[in-house]
């Protein structure tokens, strides 16, 4: 009944090993990394994995999701696969994609729509660089470039106008120059001497943003410098009296994960993009992770956070777990999307590696009945680690990803399920929606626990579906971002956008979101239904986070990313008027930025904007982000 | 689409209307039997959630706004919460429909029978019913028929039948519930009774209000309702209520649907069925109670020819559309929903002003017989006029008319004198015709003596009557009749003096006729276009001239609105005159009445219209909000306090014409 998935066993391996390093005298567990700061500092941690590179080109793709080596595509036969080896969908076919790719959206494997291969180097412009800066900087002993490739990697998150632009070879405002500082004491000079030359700062962390949040302001005429947090990644120490680690902010969070359970703990903080995100980048966007039922989002996680801002540095003067020392500081910092200063350093809670995991699923005849079963499951606290629920579209897609089953047995046991569900349960296929679940713990607890989540969805008509489907569905997140890309290669262009929203609305604001999507499709002019599919992802006490997939073929639109962005904005408006917040935890960035007096209130934007003028006066750190 | 519907470009002429088929014709053919019993499969709408009749009362006493009021309403008045929700329960026992084919197929064959003798043919826009049929499936739909008799809801839940389409709920009067049999006939074929009144009625407003919701949002049937709110006794459109439309509205300003869809059907009649009946209430003559024995003598009825009938159903408007822009969505995201919330300003505010779009399409869609417009001459001619000259003027104002963009429905190959004689020998009991002269005439000839004030009511009667089918087109003449009338009591040809007088005009009308709110300015524009387009009028800069030939053009259209000219200044003359301090807000109407009677006894008025009850009313409506008079409680006596310099300034103002000779 254990998973029993590679990753499992791997991470049993790591708890022997964290039980060797236990057993070090007790001076030296809370000494990680704590060295003298110098940027080429051999790494006392044992871990085998590169951190990331300052080329970061090199493994990443310049103009999609994730490594360049992992990508979809349709092969000569024209079945599916997923290139690589870095998961486990990788090297598999996917039989059942095409059919539902073609069959969804209307597509046709012939009718290609290629990416640029390459970046057009002549069509970056030239930097605008402060050469006194650079001198200061070269003194200082900051490392710099200004290489177009390195620039050009730094000028976009991952929205969909973003990445189309890059495929199709157009770059616009990109950063004049990037600097990789090492450590808090480079970040302290780097924003000194900007302040001192008036030099534009952006930070990055991982690049994963979805809000336009690091998109180059094109009316800024001051050189832009990119920071690049990468190389800022130790764990600085932990102390497992008080299960904290002390983190430097850089660090992309599967390494620091990974590290963590190198000494038997993990952060549990497990945002979809995690494999790129960074700590820093989670705390300046209030980041939700899917296991916060037990962990915590961000905020919860956070013990003290240290920001370099032009004023100076702020922080905390202890480790007390709760104070009350008026507004709590670190809300000014979670969340200011890079527009007060850089997250150096963060404190976080860490926990022991859970001793056991399950994935589970459950199928509901329909939505309602499913969110009616997760809001009974929020209303008796019983939540697992993670709880999520598809609708019909996405189960459907869901179901589009299974790969070759490797017997006929297999093939038949899965026949037999649907037959069960379907004839004998009498559910409708194109209505049933299903529950993934993740449950962790001590073993005993999650069998209990397992059993208490399972009663409830039986109330609700819920029937257990297995843990393979549970997999499965977590598994769609990590690929749903490359899959974007194989869209694109094929006219079918997408994103996801999220809320939270009250538990009594949920319903009615997916059904009508949803609805309106196809509605705005309609109306200008997409030739075939879009996919408008959604999924509740977190539950809380009094609502829930809802997850939106849409996207459409866009053949024979002249310009499809305009359409595509006034149905978005069509969308968050229908999002608004029902109820939902403006972003559960994407943030506002440059895209949602309209809405924000709306969503805050006048004098809420004005308490946040002279927090701004206090701090940075200069608009040093100017990517005019959530003001 | 549907919005742009509903804002269409001001010019009306331009408008395109479906085709009409006449319904009566199969039935005509086929057994009534066999139709009532064929089988019915109605379009569905595609996120109805099938739910039982029995269970609908369930779910609405259970529903949480319910359940939250019978708490409020517990706690206010000390009763317990138990006492107050088995009230709410026998309030709803009361009010609700009980469906069942059973009943409506009785009906269908019932009705098939009474039609095809009352009616030569009932036609309807094909094309109507099948974007009722599209739109039935796409969203929850509220049918909105204008009202002109009884038979309105029958004929709506007739053709919706005959066209499988599902069968409404109709909001309908509690005084249907006394008519024991027919009463609960009605609700098992879909009605459901609403009290007159309820105004403070917290409990009963919650029950009313989830019970209309619930079968919204589930889908369970098209919701029916009239926004004038009852039936015009004058044939003209009555300014519409926002109580309904509010209810049906609010499930998508909350969220709870995407989309509703309303649909506003005219239906309009050649020979109304209660014709002189209306005529003797608006003169006083009180209603008959509705009863089942009363509904039985009037078989009478059934053996006369009303002619044709026409329903045509209009475009339906999204509530979505309508309120995108105007409606801030997420006013309703800080209270939980099931808490009931009074309609915000601005809330109302679009509410009354989509309510008087939907009656104006109603209006535009309203076909018009020919017989509208010969009644409109008659009226205009008490001393009768030549049969010749009668064609010549009919047949220069059908031109007219259909300038002016209304929906006439002239039989397309018959000379003009054939269409006349036709509609008078169907309006023959409100004429006399001799010697090629025809004259609106008592026809009940008086038996044996009447006194003078008997002679003029059943003079009036004739009149009240004819003048309700004239009211049918007024709305087609009323903005350029204002224009005329404007230019002749402004005395300068200025565009400014014109639109003020123009603007006083129409304020002092709009509780007369349906004016939209705010759309003055829009108003005067279509009266220049329309007459400028005629050539009746030059419009300048900053000047409006008459044209030579238009002076025909304006004196109809003057002596148009006279008749209402007259009668609100007969109202202005007892308020100054007559009125000692203590007027109570019920002795008003028979007090006006009688010194109208004086006037026109003694000669010195010659408008029977200045007798209608309707007339009066809403002239008293138009001083209130002009507040030229105050309404004041005394006691549990509501008296009528008149400030008489400005009711004076405002009767002095509206023309000077002096029409009541001293």
């Amino acid at each position: 009944m254990a998973s029993n998935s590679s990753s499992s066993s791997a991470q049993q391996r790591l708890r022997i090993i964290a039980g060797h390093l236990q057993k070090r005298p007790e001076d030296e567990h809370a000494s990680v990394a704590a060295q003298e700061c110098k940027a080429e500092t051999p790494r006392s941690n044992p871990s085998s994995a590169a951190p990331v590179p300052k080329r970061r080109q090199e493994i990443m793709k310049w103009n999609g999701w994730g490594y360049s080596d992992s990508r979809f595509l349709f092969n000569k036969k024209g079945q599916a696969e997923f290139t690589g080896k870095r998961y486990r969908l990788s090297g598999l076919i996917l039989p059942s994609l095409k059919d539902w790719f073609e069959g969804t959206f209307g597509a046709n494997l012939q009718h290609k729509s290629p990416a640029t291969p390459t970046v057009n180097l002549s069509a970056v412009a030239p930097p605008n660089l402060n050469e006194p800066f650079i001198e200061d900087l070269k003194a200082a002993g900051v490392a710099a470039s200004h290489d177009p490739e390195d620039r050009v990697f730094r000028a976009h998150g991952h929205c969909l106008h973003e990445i189309f632009a890059l495929r199709e070879g157009r770059i616009g405002r990109v950063p004049d120059m990037v600097v990789w500082p090492s450590c808090h004491s480079d970040v302290e000079k780097i924003v000194e001497l900007a302040c001192k030359h008036n030099v534009c700062l952006i930070p990055y962390g991982g690049g994963t943003s979805v809000s336009s949040a690091l998109e180059c302001p094109h009316e800024e005429t001051r050189s832009i410098v990119s920071l690049d947090t990468s190389q800022m990644n130790r764990i600085l120490w932990i102390d497992e009296k008080n299960l904290t680690a002390h983190v430097e902010a850089g660090i992309i969070g599967q390494d620091l994960e990974r590290q963590l359970n190198e000494h038997g703990y993990c952060t549990g903080h497990e945002p979809d993009s995690m494999e790129f995100s960074s700590l820093g980048g989670w705390v300046a966007t209030r980041a939700s992770g899917m296991k916060k039922n037990i962990y915590g989002n961000i905020e919860d996680l956070v013990v003290h956070i240290k920001m370099v801002t032009p004023r100076g540095v702020i922080e905390k003067s202890c480790l007390g777990p709760r104070m009350s020392t008026g507004p709590d500081i670190h809300h000014f910092i979670l969340g200011s999307e890079g527009t007060l200063g850089v997250v150096t350093e963060v404190t976080m809670k860490i926990r022991p590696i859970p001793e056991y995991q399950k994935y589970g699923s459950v199928v509901f005849p329909n939505f309602q009945q499913g969110v009616a079963c997760l809001r009974e499951v929020a209303r008796q606290r019983c939540a697992p680690a993670s709880i999520r629920l598809m609708d019909n579209e996405q189960f459907q897609f869901g179901h589009a990803l299974k790969p070759q089953v490797s017997s006929i047995f297999t093939s038949f046991l899965d026949g037999l399920k649907k037959f069960y569900i379907t004839k004998f349960k009498g559910f409708d296929p194109h209505h049933l929606c299903v529950a993934t679940l993740l449950f962790e713990g001590d073993r005993g607890k999650v069998l209990q626990h397992e059993k208490q989540v399972y009663d409830i969805a039986a109330k609700f008509g819920g029937l257990a579906a297995g843990e393979d489907n549970g997999q499965r569905g977590y598994m769609l997140t990590f690929v749903i971002a490359y899959l974007r890309d194989l869209g694109m290669d094929y006219y079918v262009i997408g994103e996801s956008f999220e809320t939270s929203v009250p538990w009594d609305r949920v319903l009615d604001l997916c059904r009508n979101v949803k609805e309106r999507i196809v509605r705005e499709c309609k109306e200008r002019g997409v030739q075939f239904p879009p996919l408008s599919t959604c999924r509740v992802t977190q539950t809380y006490d009094a609502g829930a986070c809802v997850y939106f997939y849409f996207a459409f073929n866009y053949r024979g639109l002249s310009d499809p990313v305009h359409v595509y962005e006034q149905v978005e904005h069509a969308a968050r408006e229908e999002i608004l008027a029902n109820g939902g917040s403006l972003s559960h935890h994407h943030g506002v960035g440059k895209l949602r930025k309209e809405w924000m007096k709306e969503s805050v209130s006048g004098v809420g934007l004005g308490m946040l904007k002279s927090v701004k003028e206090y701090v940075d006066p200069q608009n040093i750190f100017g990517n005019r982000n959530l003001l | 689409m549907a919005s742009r519907a509903l804002y269409s470009p001001r010019h009306p002429v331009l408008k395109k209307r479906d085709d009409f088929e006449d319904v009566l014709e199969e039935r005509r053919r086929s057994s009534d039997l066999r139709y009532a019993l064929r089988c019915y499969t109605p379009t569905l709408y595609k996120g109805l959630v099938p739910c039982k009749v029995s269970m609908l009362k369930s779910i609405v006493l259970q529903s949480d706004h319910l359940q939250c009021v019978i708490k409020q309403v517990s706690s206010e008045s000390g009763d317990s919460t138990e006492c107050v929700a088995e009230e709410a329960s026998l309030i709803l026992d009361e009010m609700a429909h009980r469906m069942q084919l059973s009943t409506v197929r009785f009906f269908v064959f019932t009705l098939s029978k009474a039609f095809k003798r009352l009616f030569r043919s009932v036609c309807v826009n094909e094309e109507g019913i099948q974007r009722l049929q599209q739109a039935v499936q796409e969203h929850p739909v509220v049918l909105l028929p204008s009202h002109r008799s009884y038979m309105d809801f029958l004929m709506m839940s007739y053709l919706l039948y005959m066209f499988d389409l599902p069968l409404p709920v109709i909001a309908a009067g509690m005084d249907f519930m006394s008519m024991k049999f027919i009463g609960e006939m009605l609700r098992m074929s879909g009605a459901f009774f609403i009290r007159r009144s309820f105004g403070g009625d917290k409990l009963y407003w919650a029950v009313f209000s989830e019970y209309v919701k619930t079968m919204l949002r589930k889908g369970y049937a098209p919701i029916e309702f009239f926004l004038e709110g009852t039936r015009s006794r004058t044939c003209k459109s009555l300014t519409p209520k926002t109580g309904l439309l509010n209810i049906v509205m609010e499930p998508f300003f909350k969220g709870e649907l995407f989309d509703v869809s309303l649909v506003p059907v005219s239906i309009s009649y050649e020979r109304v069925l209660e014709e002189s009946l209306y005529a003797r209430e608006l003169l006083g003559v009180p209603k008959p109670k509705e009863s089942t024995s009363g509904l039985l003598k009037a078989r009478r009825v059934l053996s006369e020819d009303y002619g044709s009938m026409h329903v045509y159903f209009g475009h339906p408007v999204s509530v979505r559309s309508l309120a995108e822009g105007k409606i801030k969505r997420s006013q309703y995201n800080l209270l939980p929903r099931y808490i009931p919330q009074k309609p915000s300003v601005d809330t109302h505010e679009f509410l009354n002003d989509a309510a008087f779009r939907l009656v104006r399409i109603q209006e535009e869609n309203m076909v018009l017989k020919p017989w509208v417009l010969i009644a409109t001459l008659l009226l205009q001619n008490p001393d009768g006029m030549d049969l010749s000259s009668l064609t010549e003027q009919t047949d220069w104002l059908r031109h007219l008319a259909l300038a002016f963009g209304a929906f006439l429905d002239w039989p397309d190959h018959e000379a003009c004198s054939e269409v006349i004689s036709c509609s008078l020998a169907l309006h023959r009991r409100l004429l006399s015709v001799s010697a090629g002269h025809v004259q609106l005439s008592v026809t009940d000839a008086p038996q044996v003596e009447t006194t003078p004030e008997e002679a003029v009511f059943q003079r009036a009667v004739v009149v009240l009557s004819c003048a309700s089918y004239r009211n049918q087109i007024l709305h087609v003449f009323l903005r350029p009749a204002l224009l005329a009338v404007a230019m002749q009591s402004a005395n300068s040809s200025r565009k400014d003096d014109i639109y003020n007088c123009f603007n006083f005009l129409r304020n002092m009308f709009s509780n007369e006729f349906i004016l939209c709110p705010g759309d003055s300015v829009q108003d005067f524009e279509e009266a220049c276009y329309l007459l400028m387009k005629r050539g009746v009028l030059q419009v300048l800069e900053h000047e409006i001239v008459m044209s030579a030939s238009g002076q025909s053009t304006l004196a109809f259209l003057c002596s148009v609105l006279e008749p209402f000219l007259q009668g609100y200044q007969v109202v202005c003359r007892y308020l100054c005159e007559e009125t000692n301090e203590n007027l109570t807000e019920k002795e008003f109407i028979p007090a006006v009445r009688s010194f109208a009677l004086k006037l026109i006894l003694a000669g010195r008025l010659k408008c029977c219209e200045a007798l209608s009850s309707d007339l009066q009313k809403n002239a008293l409506a138009a001083l209130l909000r002009l507040k030229a008079v105050r309404k004041v409680k005394v006691g549990d006596q509501v008296t009528l306090k008149v400030n008489k310099i400005a009711v004076n300034s405002l009767e002095d103002t509206m023309g000077k014409s002096d029409v009541i000779s001293k």
